[in-house]
């Protein structure tokens, strides 16, 4: 059951996970630029961390981690994989679905892709999160899946 | 919401009807008093004695002690307000389709549970409510504790009614429930036959107790010993640490020192054998005295309902839990009762037991007393029968290489600094030497161990997982009441070729870890496959 191909996120994912890295860097930049300025440490000094953080966080994470992500929907239950360093691999059978949720960030919204949030009864994993999609496909997504819910529920 | 004339004060005899506006026992007000007063005047009276004794302020407190009765008769009417304020202001509803309770003096909150989530009736029996006949009654909804109903306090003859009648509308919802699905076909549901009422399955006598408290060897007074004794120290007639200060300014141990010297091998050897002697006395009387205060009178029984456990000496509890809510088992025992053949068993379900999340069924037994009980709930014990399967070896070897290089780090590093100090290498250094030695080898060996006694099966309707060496603990999930499964690996597992296993359970955990990557995916398989073949709204609940 492990060989089915995992389906990837939208690619405008990693566009928002960049923003989400310069956003979360800003404040080291204009720090470093206050030292450097500020000539207590020679002004080459700050650029050094401040690039790798910016390399790490821009550029390579949000590659790497939309690389590792994906997921899978079968009939009767969603596969999500994710995890760069620390890899999970979680399966929710539609079965035990409590509720539904799909999540809109402002970034998120202006480029159009969304979270489903999956619920369940279990103490561990209470809520699987699957961001990254396109909000129509997140959309569909969880109709199919109450739809699922429904059905055998009634 | 401040409508509270509607209230029909009843007298205790009266049957309770739906739908009525009712107010907890009067005698609330006088436990509440008595509780504040425990809490908050007795210190106060210890602080306000041992200042008096002090001579310089004695003169002062002399005539405190004259106004010290009106200052009493004060703080009552203080503590008597607002708890007669609390009864005027709380009063609870039991619907057609939930309870409500709604409290609160100048705030109020209105809060209302409806049957279909209430999981569990509870009454628990602290000192002071038990004296005035008072229970308190808790509905639990399985919010982990926090956010549970509770109703303090009513008198016992009220709490036993409103148990009775929550829990007929509780099963009469679900039965609604169930009427409203075609189909009620889950397969492996425990119909629960109708059984004589209250058969006892499980009950702790005196001789029981006293050898569960000798197994329950604890050294936890002497921590408490010295916890009071640093809080309360001001009541002793000296300070302590004076006293310690001039025993080491005396050079006191030189003195007890040159006493033992004085004394021959027998007498050293009888000094150590009567020190260690009292030790184990201490521990095994404190292990009594604990076990007897929790589970005196324990007795679990198979009602219509489901398993009901009371037990308790000062608080007496009194818990039913509903067969059908019985999430896993967990049969735990020690590393010596394991020989006298004492096992212990526990329930793991959606409501909490004091703070706990498993419900102890039966805590001091032979598994012939266990297999019932487990049977009971639906449950089989394992019988030889499944394939038990060992974890990767490999994640038992990393464990034992991580922790003992962390223990050699830690003697370097003691080593270094005992050679900074000393300035030379000195014999006694060679201690460290052999005592990080000695750890690592007990890791290893332990490690070892584990990898052998660890083990999982998967039989037709549960996941069994029994882990550690000595006192091992094994854990039954029915296979249809998980709710998802993840296979999780950080970076050394990942290049070592293992995995934890983890499922989502309500109301517990339940974790395989260090798993060998292809048996955790055959069996998250095996278990998902079963998961998704029964709704969740069919479960049995």
């Amino acid at each position: 059951m492990d060989a089915e191909p995992l389906t990837q996120l939208d690619p405008s994912y990693t566009t928002v996970m960049r923003i989400e890295g310069l956003l979360v860097t800003l404040p080291f930049v204009i720090g470093a630029g206050v030292l450097s300025f500020a000539e207590i440490v020679p002004a080459w000094a700050p650029g050094i961390p401040v690039l790798i953080l910016v390399i790490l966080l821009i550029i390579v994470l949000p590659m790497k981690r939309y690389r590792s992500r994906g997921y899978h929907m079968a009939a009767d239950r969603l596969r999500v994989v994710k995890g760069v360093l620390f890899h999970a691999d979680t399966v929710v059978p539609f079965s035990r679905v409590q509720h539904l949720d799909v999540e809109q960030g402002p970034l998120e919204r202006a480029f159009g892709i969304a979270r489903l949030i999956l619920h369940t009864a279990g103490t561990h994993n209470a809520s699987v999160t699957l961001p990254g999609l396109a909000f129509d496909n997140a959309k569909v997504m969880r109709e199919e899946i109450r739809q699922h819910v429904k059905r055998e529920s009634l | 919401m401040g409508e509270t004339s509607d209230i029909v004060q009843v007298t205790d005899d009266d049957a309770i009807e739906i739908g009525e506006w009712r107010r907890v026992s009067k005698l609330t007000i006088a436990a509440q008093t008595l509780r504040t007063m425990v809490q908050g005047v007795i210190p106060a009276i210890i602080i306000l004695y041992s200042a008096a004794r002090d001579e310089n302020t004695s003169e002062v407190f002399g005539y405190a002690a004259l106004f010290a009765i009106p200052v009493l008769l004060l703080i009552l009417s203080v503590t008597v307000l607002p708890a007669w304020l609390q009864w005027y202001r709380l009063r609870y509803r039991v619907g057609s389709s939930d309870v409500r309770l709604e409290q609160g003096i100048i705030s109020r909150s209105a809060r209302s549970v409806p049957y279909d989530r209430i999981q569990d009736v509870s009454l628990e029996q602290k000192l002071i409510p038990r004296l005035l006949g008072l229970v308190e009654v808790k509905f639990e909804t399985g919010a982990a504790g926090k956010d549970e109903l509770k109703l303090a306090l009513v008198t016992e003859e009220e709490g036993e009614r409103l148990r009775e009648t929550v829990r007929e509308l509780v099963e009469g919802s679900e039965d609604q429930a169930l009427a409203a699905l075609p189909a009620t076909g889950a397969e492996d549901a425990p119909q629960p036959a109708v059984q004589p009422e209250g058969r006892v399955l499980f009950a702790m006598d005196q001789r029981r107790l006293m050898i569960f408290g000798l197994f329950s060897f604890s050294l936890v007074i002497f921590a408490v010993i010295l916890g009071a004794a640093q809080q309360l120290e001001f009541l002793l007639p000296f300070d302590v640490w004076d006293y310690a200060e001039q025993y080491i300014r005396d050079e006191g141990y030189f003195e007890a020192g040159k006493y033992v010297d004085g004394m021959d091998t027998a007498a050293r050897i009888l000094g150590i054998v009567y020190l260690l002697l009292t030790v184990v006395v201490v521990g095994m009387v404190s292990g009594i005295a604990k076990t007897f205060v929790r589970d005196w009178g324990f007795k679990l029984e198979r009602t219509a309902k489901g398993f009901r456990r009371r037990r308790g000496l000062l608080t007496k509890t009194d818990v039913v839990m509903p067969v059908h809510r019985v999430q896993a088992l967990v049969l735990s025992t020690g590393f010596i009762r394991r020989r006298f053949g004492w096992h212990g068993l526990s329930f793991i379900s959606l409501a909490q037991d004091s703070g706990k999340a498993n419900h102890d069924v039966a805590p001091f037994a032979k598994m012939d007393e266990i297999e019932p009980i487990v049977r009971e709930a639906g449950f089989t014990l394992p019988d030889g029968a499944e394939e038990w399967r060992r974890p990767s070896p490999n994640y038992y070897f990393d464990r034992a290489v991580i922790t003992a290089l962390v223990i050699s780090m830690v003697g370097i590093f003691a080593f270094t600094a005992a050679i900074a100090s000393a300035g030379q290498l000195e014999p006694g250094m060679t201690v460290i030497a052999i005592a990080v030695l000695a750890v690592i080898t007990l890791i290893v060996a332990r490690e070892f161990y584990l990898w052998r006694y660890d083990r999982h099966a998967l039989d037709p309707a549960q996941v069994l997982s029994r882990r550690g060496w000595l006192g091992p603990r094994t854990q039954i999930a029915n296979r249809i009441k998980l709710h998802s499964v993840e296979i999780a690996q950080g970076p050394l597992a990942r290049w070592r070729g293992y995995c934890n296993l983890k499922f989502g359970m309500a109301g517990g955990n339940f974790a395989f870890n260090g798993l060998n990557l292809d048996d955790a995916r055959k069996l998250r398989g095996a278990v998902l496959d079963s998961i998704a073949s029964v709704d969740f709204a069919n479960l049995p609940r």
